[in-house]
């Protein structure tokens, strides 16, 4: 078993994964090392980190020295495959043409999907972070706790390789003896940062970030992923000697052809393809979940995108993983005499709740970090150190004005330039050339610190997504159409924000590029913008106000789960990608249970 | 400086590497882009990235000859040669603003117009000046007309546009000449090189800022 094509996939599958990114990625892992024959189904080309990941080119060698086009919206070398926030014969719409009621759906078409772009972040969820309406009375709370999902976590964790320390910060989980590699030393933007923020209450502690600072415990720890079967513990014991540690040098965003870092195709698909038990279809859009005379899913049809034609495939099982959004659409779209209004969507909760994370962006410049000699400031290609929130039992009293919290990402350094820059900043009303512009360029390079809050949002009734009565992608799929408002939890936040940061960039000495504006709505990011939507087949204790239960099954047909971050019942400032895996990995083990009980 | 420009110049000026790739997913994520148009006609969404490209490779080129030869000397009053290292279009900074204001995505189409105009206009004002050409014209008559275009409110107020297009020359010739090796080094880049331990910044230099105690991991 390997890529398989429309003509030569199986007659039938026991599961079949729609999607393989983190959700994707991590469902048919664990799937297919515990003997299920899966089939996975990616509407992207297949791609090789290996041998299509630019590791050291320099901005020269691309076009436009590699600055973001609406074609790579993060930039040549960025690890995108025929994505970004338009695809090309697959749009959708905003129900509302107002400024701040947009959003922006990110996708990538490519094997492994986002994740081989993404920054790596891999933050635990708190336990406040699953009981949020039980602490302060707004949103939902989930079906499960913190402790329902701590082993997954840890399983997780030990898996890909995350960096990072155990601080005991509130609701910022410490992990297990064992779970974590050890973090990188912190830049010396970094240093100052966390020296200033103490001065203003504000940790600074090394950020979680999936990135080996050396190779992985293969000795050890594949029997704690899978107890009691030896033949998976072999498989990953002998993929794990295969990942080499960061060599420190090249962004993560390029993807890794050393699979140093996590990405679906370096970490989740080798040792899964090597059980024998994997089909991969790429190039392959689901149109809809199949449901057949008893109510049950008998597989999915999908549009072969080499020739147009539809086909189908069959599994017991039908596990949805292709992002919160587009699982939504899939589901929407699966409409039968059964299930008119779509598949699972009897509470008619099918894309309601569409969460993304709270983002505001801020920079200064600071004098201290001026004409400081050069050293390799590369690290592991990404954050070292972050902020966790640190205002919990303000908040909780009433008295930032908003409800929940954000974290704080900076960047700082002498990074590899590129892209369009001015390089000097021109102060005196005139434009800096000749030799003392050169002079200035390299007195200002690195002397800069940025700060990106990343803030949790509240679901709420005017953010979800529908099928566009109109508009169909080039397959003939109806496709998306979105509403977003952000509520003034989130304006007040973002407001929040920029007067924190405005006020660490002058404890830092340094100036501020701009003032904060106390009104949150013109620095607010649009929704979409960060790229961490979640929710829209949320998960509940009850069928009328959720999409799928506890373990991700959905209510109403009971061979269809959602391993993707769809279930998400809030949006915690963390970024998402974790719990994504973790959850996928519970869900993976509940299909396995259900098909070893002869439920499904 | 206004915000997007603000946050380019730290972008490529000091943190870029954090944060114009998603890695951290946070300037980069905010990072104006324009709306896509579609079909693409510039590389696509999947070029092949592991092959190095050159000026031409893609789109075809724009400038007239005289332009080229208008853009390379500006280019080189801009970013003269220092010592050992070449000046801006002994880099090939040229051949790289043919190829921006070439490309067919937004920002250069609206470049395009700027810089060529702006080359033509340097041309003229040259030889109504000095009765050459830009690139014929002496060391001193190149910096006179330069210092000239370098106010952002000229004296003369008929000169605002093409202080305008001084500033965006410049901001492109930076752009260009930072990014090549050449350039790279000139500015203090020492990165790109696999390494098999990760120090941190050198202690003398952390003692040196007073962070000593903040090193803690």
């Amino acid at each position: 078993m390997a890529f398989v094509t429309p003509t030569s996939t199986a007659e039938s599958y026991d599961v079949i994964v729609v999607g393989s990114g983190a959700a994707g990625g991590q469902a048919a892992y664990t799937l297919t090392m515990d003997g299920a024959k899966v089939l996975m189904i990616e509407a992207g080309r297949n791609y090789d980190p290996r041998s299509e990941t630019p590791m050291f080119q320099t901005p020269d060698m691309a076009p436009l020295r590699g600055a973001a086009t609406p074609e790579k919206p993060f930039g040549f070398f960025d690890a995108t495959v025929d994505g970004g926030w338009a695809v090309q014969g697959e749009p959708y719409t905003n129900a509302s043409s107002e400024a701040g009621r947009q959003f922006k759906w990110w996708r990538a078409r490519m094997l492994g999907g986002r994740t081989n772009h993404w920054a790596r972040h891999a933050l635990r969820n708190g336990p406040y972070d699953f009981k949020p309406r039980s602490r302060d009375g707004l949103g939902f709370d989930w079906p499960i706790s913190y402790e329902d999902v701590a082993p997954y976590y840890d399983k997780v964790e030990m898996l890909i390789g995350v960096y990072g320390t155990n601080d005991g910060y509130e609701n910022t989980p410490d992990s297990p003896e064992g779970c974590l590699l050890p973090p990188p030393k912190a830049r010396v933007g970094e240093l100052l940062a966390r020296q200033r923020g103490r001065t203003l209450g504000i940790p600074v502690i090394p950020i979680r970030r999936a990135v080996l600072t050396r190779p992985l415990d293969h000795k050890t720890i594949p029997a704690k992923l899978h107890p009691g079967n030896a033949r998976a513990q072999r498989i990953i014991a002998e993929d794990m000697q295969n990942r080499a540690a960061c060599f420190w040098a090249t962004s993560c965003g390029r993807g890794c052809s050393i699979r140093a870092n996590y990405q679906s195709t370096t970490v989740h698909l080798p040792p899964a393809l090597a059980t024998g038990n994997l089909d991969i279809l790429t190039q392959a859009m689901v149109r809809e979940v199949t449901v057949g005379e008893t109510g049950k899913a008998t597989g999915v049809s999908y549009i072969d995108k080499a020739t147009g034609a539809e086909h189908r495939a069959k599994a017991r099982v039908v596990v949805l993983a292709a992002s919160a959004c587009e699982t939504v659409r899939v589901m929407l779209n699966s409409k039968s005499n059964r299930f008119p209004g779509g598949l699972g969507n009897s509470s008619g909760l099918v894309g309601k709740y569409i969460m993304d994370t709270v983002g505001a962006t801020w920079g200064g410049q600071i004098p201290l970090l001026e004409n400081l000699p050069s050293h390799n400031e590369d690290g592991a290609g990404g954050l070292h150190v972050y902020s966790p929130w640190w205002l919990y039992k303000e908040q909780l009293a009433g008295k930032l004005g908003f409800a929940r919290g954000y974290h704080v990402e900076f960047g700082s350094g002498k990074g590899m330039p590129g892209g369009y820059a001015p390089f000097v900043p021109d102060t005196g009303g005139r434009t800096s050339f000749g030799l003392r512009m050169k002079e200035e360029a390299r007195r200002y390079y690195g002397s800069h610190i940025s700060f990106s809050g990343r803030g949790e949002m509240i679901p709420n009734e005017d953010s979800f997504c529908e099928i566009d009565p109109k508009v169909v992608d080039k397959w003939g799929i109806p496709v998306l159409r979105f509403n977003w408002k952000w509520s003034q939890h989130e304006v007040r936040q973002v407001a929040h924000m920029q007067k924190t940061f405005a006020d660490w960039i002058e404890a830092m000495g340094g100036k501020n590029l701009k003032r904060p504006d106390p009104d949150g709505t013109k620095a607010i990011a649009s929704g979409g913008m960060v790229i961490h939507e979640v929710g829209g087949t949320i998960m509940g204790a009850n069928p009328a106000n959720s999409v799928t239960n506890s373990w991700a099954q959905t209510w109403d047909v009971k061979n269809v789960f959602v391993a993707d971050g769809g279930v998400f019942a809030s949006n915690a400032d963390k970024n998402p990608t974790l719990t994504i895996m973790a959850l996928a990995w519970r869900t993976a083990d509940r299909v396995l249970d259900e098909m070893r009980k002869g439920n499904v | 400086m206004d915000r997007r420009l603000a946050i380019k110049w730290m972008l490529a000026a000091g943190a870029g590497a954090l944060l114009s790739d998603p890695l951290s997913l946070s300037v980069a994520s905010d990072t104006p882009t324009e709306t896509p148009t579609w079909p693409p006609t510039g590389y696509g969404a999947d070029p092949n990235l592991v092959k190095p490209y050159k000026a031409g490779d893609y789109w075809p080129l724009t400038f007239t000859e005289a332009q080229r030869r208008e853009a390379a000397a500006l280019c080189d009053v801009i970013i003269p040669a220092e010592g050992a290292v070449p000046s801006a279009s002994a880099v090939g900074v040229a051949d790289f603003i043919d190829e921006w204001v070439s490309a067919p995505y937004p920002t250069s189409t609206a470049d395009r117009k700027v810089i060529t105009e702006g080359l033509d206009w340097v041309k003229a004002e040259s030889v109504k000046r000095f009765g050459t050409g830009f690139a014929e014209s002496t060391d001193a008559q190149r910096l006179a007309l330069c210092n000239d275009l370098s106010q952002d409110a000229p004296v003369d107020a008929g000169l605002l546009a093409a202080s305008k297009f001084f500033k965006r020359f410049r901001n492109l010739t930076a752009t260009g000449f930072f990014t090549t090796l050449v350039g790279m080094k000139d500015l203090g880049y020492v990165g790109n090189v696999p390494l098999a331990r990760f120090d941190g910044p050198p202690a003398d230099l952390v003692a040196k800022l007073g962070l000593t105690d903040e090193v803690k991991w």
